[in-house]
């Protein structure tokens, strides 16, 4: 029974792209066993996604495939190579002996057909079954995947589920089939904490109970901690290093992995720093006028087509004192990025009030609002939308200063251009070069740039590292720090993760459903939550330490 | 790695390096159809033994529907013109008709639906429902009726070009239009354009600096698509008697109009050509369109297989997945 159910074989894939030749996968060789849960990381273009999807025979018509596959089936009876197969053959094995959950579960549904038919219809591929056992089995493990009322709910459209509910019915998908390979590919990036903590708990009993053994590939070193027996580090599409869990995160072997383990953000870190910036502070500071007062806060968005209408913010008080960091922390459709769009004026006030930096927001002209603009600088989410693709990044640091009449052009603004991408750590020469030529990291350095070109009073910065890696990460929050110290702007700071709030922000505020349910220093938030959503949010939160994450595991079950 | 705005990253040669296989053959062949409907407007005057109206030459009148000779290559028409310089006059007439329809229509469309998409509003729908009107009706009609607004029957050179330029670009501004409207559209939403938003950016230089450039990506490939439907309605519009006399211009579609009779009693010569000069310059503009449209899209696009060194004996192509990768060059 130790025999590997994938043994993966010197396998290396190559992509026809039209810059040449791309070698994604150079040479990796990996055993899954029976009954366990590997764990593939490794940051973005590492090849760890092509890797697991070699299982599958999931790669485009352009990818070029060598090694070997071989794929046992569940009872070990057969086995194959999946890189050999063809059509029928491989059609057969996939769902069968390994099947699929995907990043986005809203996605992979298809929306104009019930869950219990989409359940179905990997049965019906695999074998003459009638409607009615068809059905069966849909409830059957729609139940086991802990979705209440499965009776009912198996005729219920996709739309009709939360993100969390429709990534178990992908799961359900998988399981429907008793496959004995899940192949797991971010199964929680695009789910928030609390939903997170729950799906890894059902991968869990997929292994538990239906035997399963997982392939689970994240970039999220918590949920390794959380979730996986043996871990496999990837880097430019080799395999740097395997090792269990304990022994990966308690003595790594590799250069890489050590640096890739020391970027991940940890809670608490931040609590000497937010000491640090408040001794640093001169007499007085308290009493300054804030830069921004929210009272009773409100922001609706009106319902279409007589549908209600929504309540992103619902009364929020804060404030926000010059030269200081708040982090707004919350779950998605917390209302978090729309108060600060809001503070930058992208997004109407409906009720309550909103002064930034002394001006009123709420019901303000867009004229009226352009003067107090100059004064505040906001960073993207993703860096790679946030330039215009046919400017150079030069062109587009200059342009507030431009607009705003500091300079006639970008040639003219070039000098005081040069000193912005140097602060940010920058060479100079990366001003002539064009957006998609930078990496995400230096695409979020250039928008740093940009929001301070005109040395705004506040920053607003709404996620500004999620689309990033962990070690990109860490270096982006590291230059933060060192701006926010040096240029002495006040920010906003927004986030879904708590432990990079943690590390920048005087003062926390976490956000659940439109309310403000808890605000204080980073160590009164963290340390000793009041509100039983702040209590739940942290527990859910996976550590990257497999021997911590198990006993908070066990007091999230126990807050469950 | 610094500024590469060579010639290789032209709109038509960037698509050019890029394709390889079937698509590259489609394209280089539309391209050569489409260079020799240039080469043969601009060099007319020495390609062609006769001028377009000439009736006569210092032996006397040419004579109708005189067969394939020495003397006129293709013959000559029921009119007594000769027909290869008729032919060859008549690239010019189609490359001004679509030069100036194009010219115009890109003009107003991309204007129009810039501000349309932009602005949203009242002006948006309005201008939205004109666009939809005059998508409703049959396209050659509505030429028809602009041809007799504007030229209001003359027909000189300049005048019968330009009504069947405008005519055709009543047409074409509705396409135009709705393009770059719904591109203004998403660009709007797009973080780079919030981002000029906050820092204070006025609307017009948004507008101009951030979205126009970014809203005319695919014109290049409706521009193609178009120049072929307008030598299809400038043939249509002549073949229907709304075209340019033949003492004015060259123009083909009149020319076929004329050869209607000739086909019945074995004339052959007065219609083939000009017919086989609009089918193969439509070839050649609808495949360098259709070409150019699947370039653009990285799903469509076929590329060079991936290189292998050992014999390819256990290389596994493998079908579907959704991984699109492809990276969209900079096409300025």
């Amino acid at each position: 029974m130790n025999e590997p159910v994938v043994d993966i074989r010197d396998l290396r894939v190559t992509f026809a792209t039209d810059g040449g030749d791309v070698a994604a996968v150079k040479g990796v060789s990996l055993q899954l066993h029976p009954g366990e849960v590997l764990a593939i990381v490794g940051e973005s273009g590492s090849g760890k996604t092509v890797t697991a999807r070699t299982v599958l025979g999931l790669l485009p018509e352009t990818a070029l495939t060598r090694g070997a596959v071989v794929l046992r089936s569940k009872d070990g009876g057969t086995t194959a190579d999946v890189v050999t197969l063809h059509g029928g053959d491989l059609r057969s094995v996939r769902g069968r002996d390994a099947a699929m959950v995907f990043q986005e579960p809203g996605s992979v549904l298809n929306p104009v057909y019930p869950v219990g038919w989409q359940i179905a219809e990997g049965l019906r591929a695999h074998g003459d079954v009638s409607k009615k056992e068809a059905r069966e089995v849909a409830v059957d493990v729609l139940r086991r995947v802990g979705i209440p009322d499965p009776e009912e709910r198996v005729d219920h459209y996709p739309h009709q589920f939360s993100g969390g509910q429709k990534q178990r019915i992908v799961i359900a998908q998988a399981l429907a089939l008793n496959a004995g390979v899940i192949i797991a590919d971010e199964p929680t990036t695009a789910l928030d904490v609390t939903v997170q903590a729950e799906i890894l708990d059902l991968l869990r009993r997929c292994r538990d109970e239906f035997g399963a053994s997982i392939v689970l590939i994240t970039h999220n070193m918590g949920v390794v901690a959380d979730l996986a027996d043996r871990v496999a580090v990837m880097y430019q599409g080799e395999l740097v290093e395997t090792a269990d869990v304990a022994t990966l995160f308690a003595d790594p072997q590799q250069e890489y992995t050590r640096t890739l383990l020391g970027s991940v953000p940890k809670l608490g870190q931040g609590a000497a720093r937010a000491r640090d910036r408040a001794a640093r502070r001169p007499g007085g500071w308290a009493d300054q006028p804030p830069v921004v007062v929210a009272r009773d806060l409100r922001i609706v968005y009106p319902g279409r087509f007589r549908k209600p209408d929504f309540t992103a913010v619902d009364g929020v008080d804060f404030t926000i004192a010059p030269g200081e960091v708040l982090g707004l922390v919350g779950e998605s459709g917390s209302g978090k990025s729309t108060i600060g769009r809001a503070i930058a004026g992208l997004t109407p006030v409906s009720g309550g009030s909103l002064s930034v930096l002394g001006t009123e927001v709420a019901g303000i002209k867009e004229k009226a609002f352009r003067p107090v603009r100059r004064r505040i600088g906001f960073v993207f989410q993703d860096p790679a939308t946030s330039f215009n693709p046919l400017l150079t990044i030069a062109d587009a640091v200059a342009e507030p200063l431009v607009v705003h009449g500091r300079a006639g052009d970008t040639d003219d603004a070039r000098g005081r251009v040069d000193e912005l991408l140097e602060a940010v750590q920058l060479p100079r020469a990366f001003g002539d070069r064009f957006p998609h030529e930078l990496s995400g990291g230096q695409r979020q350095r250039a928008s740093l740039a940009r929001a301070l070109a005109l040395q705004p009073e506040l920053l607003i910065a709404d996620e500004p590292t999620s689309a990033l890696d962990v070690s990109v990460q860490a270096r982006v929050l590291d230059l933060f720090d060192e701006l926010q110290r040096e240029f002495g702007f006040a920010a906003l700071f927004i986030s879904h993760d708590l432990a990079v709030v943690d590390l920048l922000a005087d003062r926390i505020g976490v956000l659940h459903h439109g309310r403000l349910v808890e605000e204080g220093t980073g160590e009164q938030v963290l340390g000793n939550p009041q509100d039983p959503y702040t209590q739940r949010l942290l527990a859910s939160l996976p550590v990257p330490d497999p021997v911590e994450q198990a006993q908070r595991r066990a007091r999230w079950a126990a807050l469950r | 790695m610094s500024r590469r705005r060579t010639w290789r990253s032209l709109p038509v040669v960037h698509q050019l390096r890029q394709s390889v296989g079937l698509q590259r053959g489609m394209l280089v062949t539309g391209l050569v159809l489409t260079g020799i409907l240039v080469l043969t407007a601009v060099l007319a005057p020495l390609l062609a033994p006769y001028g377009y109206g000439q009736l006569r030459d210092a032996d006397g009148a040419f004579g109708a529907q005189q067969p394939p000779s020495g003397d006129h290559l293709l013959g000559t028409t029921v009119g007594g013109y000769d027909v290869l310089s008729r032919v060859i006059y008549g690239s010019r007439t189609a490359v001004f008709v679509i030069v100036v329809a194009i010219v115009l229509s890109i003009v107003a469309g991309v204007l129009l639906g810039l501000v349309s998409g932009y602005l949203g509003g009242w002006l948006d729908r309005v201008l939205v429902v004109v666009a939809d009107a005059v998508y409703a009706f049959p396209s050659l009609l509505l030429a028809i009726v602009a041809a007799i607004v504007i030229s209001g029957g003359q027909s000189s050179l300049v005048g019968g070009v330009l009504a069947a330029a405008i005519s055709i670009t009543v047409v074409f501004i509705p396409q135009y239009f709705r393009v770059v409207r719904a591109e203004t559209v998403r660009i709007k939403s797009e973080a780079f354009v919030e981002s000029a938003r906050v820092v204070g950016t006025g609307t017009w230089r948004i507008m101009t600096r951030h979205v126009l450039r970014n809203a005319t990506r695919s014109l290049p490939l409706i521009v193609t698509l178009n120049a072929s439907e307008a030598i299809l309605t400038l043939a249509g519009l002549g073949f229907l008697g709304f075209g340019i006399q033949p003492t004015a211009a060259a123009e083909w579609g009149f020319d076929l109009n004329r050869s209607i009779s000739d086909v019945t009693s074995g004339i052959w010569w007065t219609s083939i050509f000009p017919g086989a000069a609009i089918v193969l310059t439509v070839l050649g503009l609808t495949l360098v369109g259709e070409s150019l449209n699947d370039l653009a899209d990285p799903r469509l696009r076929s590329r060079r297989r991936a290189a292998d060194v050992p014999p390819p004996a256990d290389v596994a192509v493998t079908p579907g997945g959704g991984l699109a990768a492809g990276t969209e060059g900079g096409t300025p």
